[in-house]
């Protein structure tokens, strides 16, 4: 059905839901590529005031892909929770916005809220929010997960430990890792993005942090960010695998495009939990997103790439994750053109997936052939500090050497978390206690490089 | 008792940089300004076709993609992923294109990609040379198809990082046509001194081009099992 709104005089006629949300998105490079941003400011505006008179419950009857089409699309309808929803059922997107940001819309509340939210309502308010606004909401969003720790407790901030190397060398990942032990990192996750997707290779490196793991005896866990199924073939060979990792997307087309289905995510859950290795809870999938990859692989199908990535969200969510990130700046200024893009983007990105009920971090970073520096990244730290982001990346100095582009670094972690008073996560902010990791340079004795391998 | 500092023999990331407060020294902190600004300027550097062709031991023929400029290479890669015509490409049925393009910085495959070019050449009678301009991998979907090529191995130009700004990806395409998707691809990154040599780089899309053949597929079909290297031992 179509939606409309005057302004000046000027009628704006949006065709379908899927154009009204793609027309009310604050302005971005991608959706100017895909042909599907608004011409002009106040057509913008005109889109945001029409969604804002749209009833909620528009999207239960509206699909922004057919269900027929598209296994993302039957997810969220299949799994939507009508009872949870009906707290919200009576408002429009614009109700929903003012309600999201009163007192009654609380934690716990919003907690119950989550399974009655479908992505596309989710993304439809973000529209009409501002940062502040996003960041306010989020921060009342409380989503806790366990594997060996604790993670998502008010007052935390946890960080992946990213210690990536251009040929996976182990020494050479030991010694980011250790660099970032020694600054806090870790709590999150170790997570190493292995340079190929060799077997063998992918193996070496899991066994490898699983030694440091041990050796350490530190309270986390530890991923190789290897395609879902080179871990599933790693898992067959008797790696010691943690958690599964897999690049999602808010389309069927877009997850085929990773080489990957629903029913595949779902074989290497079941594979992970058969492990048994957490200790503490059962969340073993970790997966990344990031807007403008359906459109990167030619899947969006006009939506756009907010509203898709919030979809993403929903395939997340079937699979009980421990971690979710967005990578918001990483695929490049053709979907996020500069700073201003990338702030606004992740913002939404962390608003959306917490919502949701998702343990949502955030990989704060850019490319070098976007227009964007470290200080767009610490503007946008500071925001999601703010809004009780669960996780960042800690990657030494910033740089990450095999991805080639620009994190957060083990330093910023440790400045965000001093200057929002956040702690890691309990078991690992004890576990750092007890090693005796603190301001100096010299490394205490229980974390001698050469108990790792490094002399 | 060790110091941070020593992690750095280690690893080229940047480790071991201690702490001013919970920032970093000054100096780290301009090393990476200086970093930064570095890999900003290489990202808008062109390659010189010319100098390249005559670097290379086969002769090359040379395309464009449809894309006019950096900045609209930057902004559309659609354009980027599709062959300006006419264009010199005579068809030359099963051959293995190798394909030396810009993609986001020119650099690495101004410097090294002649080197590689020659250790694959060596091994492949039936390879045939490509020079790409303002290319996106897919752009090699397109060139094989024009060529009816058997693969396609993209070397392209990856997006500098503050390390390296000579890094080479090179993408790996079994019966290569337009709308192949990057799952049906092989990827082999980071191809520069310092991170994966010329001739283990070749060893290995010797390997991938082998298996890719007696599979009929590249992609998340075929898996890298190519024992590990030495150089990834401990």
């Amino acid at each position: 059905m179509a939606y409309a709104h005057g302004i000046g005089g000027t009628r704006y006629v949006f065709g379908d839901l899927a154009t009204l949300l793609a027309r009310a998105t604050p302005a971005r490079s991608g959706d100017a590529l895909a042909g599907i941003a608004a011409s002009s400011a106040a057509e913008r505006v005109a889109a945001q005031r029409a969604l804002a008179d749209l009833p909620l419950t528009v999207f239960l009857n509206e699909a922004v892909l057919p269900y027929e089409a598209d296994d993302v699309t039957r997810v969220i309808i299949d799994r939507h929770d009508q009872a949870a929803f009906a707290a919200v059922s009576h408002l429009t997107v614009g109700g929903f916005r003012d309600w999201l940001l009163g007192e009654a819309a609380d934690s716990a509340v919003l907690a119950r809220l989550a399974r009655g939210l479908m992505p596309e309502m989710v993304a439809a308010v973000s529209k009409i929010m501002r940062i502040t606004d996003l960041v306010a909401v989020a921060q009342k969003c409380r989503v806790v997960t366990r594997f060996r720790n604790t993670i998502g407790l008010p007052g935390t901030l946890s960080i992946r430990l990213q210690p990536n190397h251009p040929t996976d060398d182990p020494r050479g990942i030991a010694a980011s890792l250790l660099d970032g032990l020694l600054l806090g990192a870790g709590d999150a996750v170790i997570g190493v993005n292995p340079a190929t997707d060799n077997v063998e290779g992918v193996m070496r490196v899991v066994e490898m942090l699983d030694m440091v793991r041990e050796r350490f005896a530190i309270p986390t866990q530890t991923c190789v960010l290897s395609h879902v199924t080179t871990t599933l073939r790693a898992m067959e060979r008797g790696a010691p695998v943690d958690l599964v990792f897999q690049s999602i997307g808010g389309t069927e087309a877009t997850n085929r495009s990773f080489g990957v289905t629903l029913a595949l995510l779902r074989e290497a859950r079941e594979a992970a939990l058969a492990l048994g290795r957490g200790t503490l809870g059962t969340d073993v999938m970790y997966f990344e997103t990031g807007q403008g990859s359906a459109l990167s692989a030619d899947a969006h199908h006009g939506v756009d790439q907010q509203t898709l990535e919030a979809r993403a969200y929903g395939v997340a969510r079937e699979y009980q994750p421990l971690l979710v990130n967005s990578v918001v700046g990483f695929i490049g200024p053709e979907y996020l053109f500069d700073g201003k893009q990338i702030i606004r983007a992740g913002v939404e990105d962390h608003f959306c997936g917490k919502l949701l009920g998702l343990p949502m971090g955030v990989d704060i970073c850019y490319t070098n052939h976007a227009e964007a520096d470290q200080d767009d990244m610490d503007v946008l730290l500071t925001l999601l500090g703010v809004a009780g982001v669960t996780y960042i990346m800690g990657v030494p100095g910033a740089d990450d050497v095999m991805l080639a582009y620009q994190s957060t670094s083990f330093h910023d972690g440790l400045q965000a978390r001093a200057l929002l008073g956040k702690t890691p996560a309990p078991e690992f902010a004890a576990w750092m206690a007890r090693m005796g990791i603190g301001p100096g340079n010299a490394i205490p004795a229980g974390l001698s490089p050469a108990l790792i391998g490094l002399a | 008792m060790s110091e941070v500092s020593h992690l750095r023999r280690f690893t080229s990331a940047r480790v071991g940089l201690g702490r001013a407060g919970h920032a970093l020294p000054t100096a780290a902190q301009l090393d990476f300004e200086e970093a930064h600004a570095r890999a900003r300027d290489a990202v808008w550097s062109a390659l010189d076709t010319d100098e390249l062709a005559a670097a290379c031991p086969l002769p090359a023929t040379q395309v464009r993609s449809l894309v006019r400029d950096r900045r609209e290479f930057l902004l559309r890669p659609d354009l980027g992923r599709r062959l300006a015509e006419p264009h010199g490409l005579a068809p030359s049925p099963g051959c293995i294109a190798l394909i030396l393009a810009d993609g986001l910085c020119a650099e690495g495959v101004q410097r090294h990609g002649p080197a590689l070019v020659a250790r694959l050449a060596a091994a492949l009678p039936q390879a045939a040379l490509v020079i790409a301009e303002q290319a996106r991998v897919a752009l090699g979907d397109a060139v094989g198809e024009a060529l009816r090529a058997g693969a396609v191995v993209m070397l392209i130009g990856e997006r500098p990082g503050l390390s390296a700004t000579d890094s080479i990806g090179a993408y790996i395409t079994w019966a290569p046509r337009t709308g192949r998707t990057d799952a049906e691809r092989n990827c082999i990154s980071n191809i520069r001194p310092g991170g994966l040599g010329a001739e283990e780089a070749a060893g290995k899309i010797l390997w991938l081009l082998g298996a890719a053949r007696a599979l009929g597929a590249t992609g998340v079909a075929l898996k890298d099992e190519q024992p590990a290297s030495p150089l990834l031992s401990p």
